[in-house]
């Protein structure tokens, strides 16, 4: 008898991505969606829609979701979750939204140790707007507003939201990935299943950032992305889990 | 009780269990009674980081289905202006309360009535308005915040109570009057999990050529509806040949003054807007014709006075008397403002 063992997860739409090639939106998409149907909680999710790339992620997640405004994500989330607690509410968030216009949301929603999961995706650009420096943008990184790369003197130094938020005593499962090979794909599926555990054990306010590729605002071609990732990204940015309630 | 305090309570009444505040002189004392109430009646309360995150988070507890509330001061207003705007983008209820302060920038803390352009015009970006109630007493304030959480409910909009400092700080006899309103149709756009159902979106983004503008005509037919929520109250029009408009704390100072001028033989009248936005056009166009001057009388360098003078169609006299940052006029002030012809232009 055949058995299916691999298909399209029920928390996604049967509707092609709208993404560029090669962006990690799509595959965190499906490694989401996979969590979702896992754990059997697509009838209790709520999601949120951040400004960015992601904004129209309604168009393939089959649960409800919620579209926030830059950066306030995780005060929405909170809004959501404080009325509906027995709900699953994650927080889909890029490095601008969460990380510069949002980085107080953020802060204070790990503060009081909200039950949510973010979801952050750090691809070091502002991805919609055409290829801005983010953030989280590397030292020496060209992009449209540092094209001379990024100088520290003129536009700071990246931030390291990990280490930033593993600091805080309500954050409570905090752990950096990335999707540059498929090992660490399936590391960060291990890592947004911890994160939703976080919260639907009621243990506190779990993230993961997930380090993603922008081959088209990185002016790379998908297979250089992933390269770059593991030679330029990785080292700034160590993977692991920084924060964990979970034995190891 | 304070105004502050009458307004929390009436939202409790009104079943609010959601708000969302951020400290700002002078509303803190409903922050405060909120902070205590809510554990009581088992709501929830947030202190929240800002503003920004405060109207947000009024967004998400609205999109979830609650009765949620957020309440700040006219600088606290502006940071808010963002949520209120997506929340009518994404047709959110939800109560936001204005004790309105000296601007502009951080100005005083005394009250004005400054922010009535920005409460009646939308305040935010985008084509769009939100129904503006204006207290003039304690027990007024309490009123209508039970009307507020309905309109909100009813129309999927957010609603703005415009008060003052003077209003959130002074203390009167108040009761609280639980009126019975319509019926309101059950929220099925909620976020509520997808079960047995599809899933539900909150969202204010249209791409797509030609559908937000449709989407924006949409809406346009619900402020419209919404206009018909027009409320005032009128004193002595039947024989006025002036008649003063005020609203808030200003048009309870004008009353006074409008007795004064009565005692004195003078034929003047009061019309108090008790809906800023809606603005009740309607009152002032039926006895325009009938009187020789309007008296418009505001805290703050003219803002409602233009509704005035577009309701009045220029035919009649509009005078204007104000008292910008801060300033609180007397009721003899307004009536020497009146009686001498002086001190307006």
């Amino acid at each position: 008898m055949e058995k299916a063992i691999f298909k399209r997860p029920e928390s996604l739409y049967e509707t092609p991505f709208h993404y560029c090639p090669g962006c990690g939106h799509g595959i965190i998409h499906r490694l989401i969606a996979e969590v979702i149907d896992e754990f059997g909680i697509r009838e209790r999710t709520i999601g949120t829609a951040p400004v960015g790339c992601a904004v129209l992620n309604y168009d393939y997640f089959n649960f409800d979701v919620c579209e926030c405004a830059h950066g306030r994500t995780p005060a929405v989330a909170t809004g959501i979750k404080r009325v509906r607690p027995k709900s699953v509410v994650f927080s889909y968030q890029g490095d601008g939204d969460l990380a510069a216009i949002g980085i107080a949301e953020i802060i204070h929603t790990a503060l009081r140790s909200e039950r949510i999961t973010a979801i952050f995706v750090n691809n070091c650009v502002y991805g919609m707007t055409g290829g801005q420096m983010a953030p989280t943008t590397l030292l020496n990184q060209k992009t449209q507003t540092t094209p001379f790369g990024r100088d520290p003197k003129k536009a700071g130094f990246p931030l390291r939201v990990c280490e930033l938020l593993a600091t805080l005593d309500g954050a409570t499962y905090i752990a950096r990935t990335a999707l540059n090979n498929p090992k660490n794909v399936l590391k960060t599926r291990e890592s947004i299943k911890k994160a939703f555990l976080t919260q639907i054990e009621d243990v506190g306010f779990s993230l993961v950032e997930i380090l993603s590729p922008c081959p088209v605002n990185w002016k790379l071609s998908p297979v250089d992305s992933i390269k770059w990732m593991k030679e330029r990204m990785i080292p700034y940015f160590p993977l692991g889990e920084f924060k964990t309630p979970f034995a190891k | 009780m304070k105004g502050n305090e009458a307004i929390g309570e009436a939202a409790i009444r009104a079943g609010c269990r959601y708000y969302f505040g951020y400290p700002i002189t002078p509303q803190n004392e409903l922050t405060a009674y909120m902070s205590k109430r809510m554990e009581e009646v088992g709501g929830v309360f947030i202190q929240a980081e800002s503003e920004l995150a405060a109207i947000n988070m009024v967004y998400g507890a609205s999109a979830a289905g609650g009765r949620a509330m957020t309440s700040s001061s006219s600088p606290g207003i502006s940071l808010k202006q963002e949520g209120i705007s997506y929340m009518v983008g994404a047709e959110l209820p939800g109560v936001v309360v204005n004790i309105c302060r000296g601007g502009p920038g951080l100005g005083n803390i005394a009250p004005s009535q400054s922010d009535y352009f920005q409460a009646t015009r939308g305040g935010g970006h985008g084509d769009y308005y939100t129904i503006v109630l204006s207290p003039s007493s304690v027990q007024e304030s309490a009123d209508l915040v039970f009307l507020a959480f309905y309109l909100a409910d009813k129309y999927r909009n957010p609603v703005i109570i415009l008060g003052d400092g003077f209003l959130g700080q002074m203390l009167e006899p108040v009761e609280f009057k639980n009126p019975a309103f319509g019926r309101l149709p059950r929220k099925r756009w909620a976020l509520t999990g997808a079960k047995e159902r599809p899933p539900n979106v909150i969202r204010s983004l249209y791409l797509k050529e030609g559908v937000l503008e449709k989407r924006n005509w949409e809406l346009s037919k619900k402020y419209e509806r919404m206009k018909k929520e027009v409320r005032y109250e009128g004193i002595y029009l039947d024989d006025a040949e002036f008649i003063v408009v005020a609203y808030g704390i200003c048009a309870r100072i004008s009353k006074a003054s409008v007795l004064l001028l009565r005692a004195h033989g003078l034929k003047v009248g009061l019309i108090r807007p008790i809906t800023l936005w809606p603005f009740p056009s309607g009152v002032i166009k039926e006895v325009r014709d009938k009187i020789k001057r309007f008296f418009v009388i505001e805290m703050n360098l003219g803002q409602m006075v233009e509704d005035v003078k577009l309701a009045v169609e220029g035919r009649t006299s509009v005078s204007f008397y104000g008292r910008p940052g801060g300033g609180v006029p007397t009721p003899e002030e307004i009536y020497k403002v009146i009686k001498d012809g002086k001190g307006y232009f």
